[in-house]
């Protein structure tokens, strides 16, 4: 018990991290520019498969490097050259463009890489299991993702909080257009943001590549969980994304790893008939069973409890 | 200093600036009155670059319409909004520092004029800035566009909401601003601030200007204070 205990904490941290290196991006996106970025998990996909390749050619350590920073710029020209085209239309136009993305980057993903998983390994530097808790081997490549997201969350703090170009975004999160006419080019700072975002995005996707699986559907499975994420922490607050990503990340880790159900709180049903026999699939069905659909849940009850999100300032 | 001419703005479809003139001089006070929804706002904010204005606007002999608003404020003017737009998760200091532009170093005023002037903000300094009076904002939001050394300042509505005792505050600092050679373009709604600290005012009517003179020429011309100021 113990033992599962703390592999799932950790599992659950570890996974917590990689929502909020997507999620941070999404929610500064948002409050900063008004616009919800569905194409923001595709940047994700966009890290894993570069991560991939370039692993191929020169190894994991350079794509570590390299793919975020391709994915970086891709973002910023998409910002460039189309978010900032159609901001003109509204917000509508705005969020159809980068629903097209999702399709248009998934599209190209099939086309260059196929539709089956690639083999995207954990390099062999780290193919080795960190340590043993009582049976359980924890794979040190998952320490090391955990060291990355954390360093990475650690540093974007800093630069937020410390600097002077932290400190603009900060303001822009609240009132753009003042910033601009204090005379700082937010048309400049929204394409860094953007580009960053989607870099950090892409750190998660080169990271999560190797222990998870890099196939053409990984935006799409993962995208609807970051917009729980942040619509859970509140729409615009990274620490409210913060939170929210561990709650998440925690909450389905144990989930998968609990064979709880209600059978097993209640007690067994006895007796016979057709509306027993008709329950007794429902009271047996397991916690496991039900931890793709937990997110979900979380953010039906947030909405209906908690409209604005755990830390956010506005309603959703 | 700053020239407008048959300046035209909208909003969607509606016209608000219907062919606004407009003059400030080089260390000239200048308000803008006029009842509400006449456009006085939207002159500023079209001054500003958005709206988009169409017509000349020429600043220090360069004609800056079309720019984008932090390069028409990287050419010297300041503006204010009525809705003060302090960032309310930053400290008041921070708010102030960000009225330095980029690579700019403090010119004619300062963090520490602005503490000299008001100690309250001073005492405050590391509190959010969502957590100070209206007042308090008010002062702070002057303070951060001057932060800027601007040749213009525009500030909208100034005394809106406060008690008479920060409106004379507010009068000081425009005096105070005036002092140091800096222009001021001002929206008010208070006809006796306006009238006391204005070298000159305009009187604003449904999208353009339909007075301009002196304070003593405004008092002396009631059809004009009739038709577009009292109630």
């Amino acid at each position: 018990m113990l033992e599962i205990g703390l592999i799932s904490t950790l599992n659950g941290v570890l996974f917590g991290m990689l929502l909020f290196l997507m999620a941070s991006g999404l929610t500064v996106i948002f409050s900063m520019m008004g616009v919800l970025n569905f194409a923001h998990a595709s940047f994700y996909m966009l890290g894993a498969f570069f991560g991939f390749e370039i692993s191929r050619h020169v190894g994991f350590w350079p794509g570590l490097v390299i793919a975020p920073v391709l994915v970086g710029g891709i973002g910023m020209l998409v910002e460039r050259y189309g978010l900032r085209t159609v901001h003109k239309h509204g917000h509508v136009a705005e969020l159809l463009f980068t629903f097209g993305l999702t399709f248009i980057i998934e599209e190209l993903v099939q086309m260059v890489w196929g539709k089956l998983a690639v083999d995207y390994r954990v390099p062999q530097l780290l193919d080795f299991p960190a340590f043993t808790i009582f049976s359980t081997e924890y794979p040190a490549f998952k320490l090391f993702e955990l060291f990355i997201s954390i360093a990475i969350f650690l540093a974007l703090l800093l630069v937020i909080k410390r600097t002077r170009v932290g400190l603009v975004v900060q303001a822009s999160l609240s009132h753009p257009e003042m910033v601009g006419m204090l005379g700082h080019n937010v048309d400049r700072v929204f394409m860094l943001v953007f580009g960053v975002g989607a870099g950090l995005a892409a750190v998660a996707g080169v990271i999560a590549g190797p222990a998870l699986v890099t196939q053409s559907n990984m935006a799409q499975s993962l995208g609807p969980i970051l917009f729980v994420v942040v619509v859970v922490g509140g729409l615009g607050s990274l620490s409210g994304a913060f939170v929210a990503s561990l709650l998440i990340g925690l909450l389905q880790t144990f989930a998968v790893a609990s064979d709880a159900s209600l059978a097993d709180v209640f007690g067994e049903l006895t007796g016979n008939g057709p509306l027993i026999a008709y329950v007794s699939d429902i009271w047996n069905v397991t916690v496991a069973q039900l931890s793709a659909v937990m997110p979900y849940l979380l953010l039906v009850l947030i909405l209906i409890f908690r409209p604005r999100g755990l830390m956010g300032t506005r309603e959703t | 200093m700053l020239t407008v001419r048959d300046l035209h703005a909208y909003y969607g479809k509606s016209h608000i600036l219907q062919g606004v003139d407009l003059d400030v001089g080089t260390n000239e006070i200048v308000s803008i009155l006029g009842r509400n929804g006449v456009g006085r706002s939207t002159t500023l904010k079209a001054i500003m670059g958005d709206p988009a204005p169409q017509g000349d606007i020429v600043f220090k002999d360069r004609p800056i319409a079309g720019f984008k608003p932090h390069d028409i404020a990287r050419a010297g003017i300041g503006y204010v909004p009525e809705e003060r737009a302090i960032f309310p998760s930053l400290t008041v200091e921070q708010n102030l520092l960000l009225g330095l532009k980029p690579g700019q170093k403090e010119g004619r005023w300062s963090v520490d004029e602005t503490w000299r002037l008001f100690p309250q903000l001073r005492d405050r300094a590391d509190a959010p800035g969502g957590a100070l009076s209206g007042g308090e904002q008010q002062m702070l939001t002057i303070c951060r566009t001057l932060m800027g050394d601007p040749d213009l300042i525009m500030i909208d509505e100034p005394t809106e909401g406060l008690a008479p005792q920060m409106v004379e505050r507010i009068g000081e600092l425009l005096q105070e601003i005036a002092k140091r050679g800096i222009s001021i373009l001002l929206v008010e709604q208070r006809l006796v601030i306006a009238m006391r600290v204005s070298h000159r005012v305009y009187v604003m009517g449904h999208g353009r200007m339909v007075f301009d003179g002196t304070p003593d020429e405004l008092m002396a011309n009631e059809k004009i204070r009739q038709e577009w100021l009292e109630v």
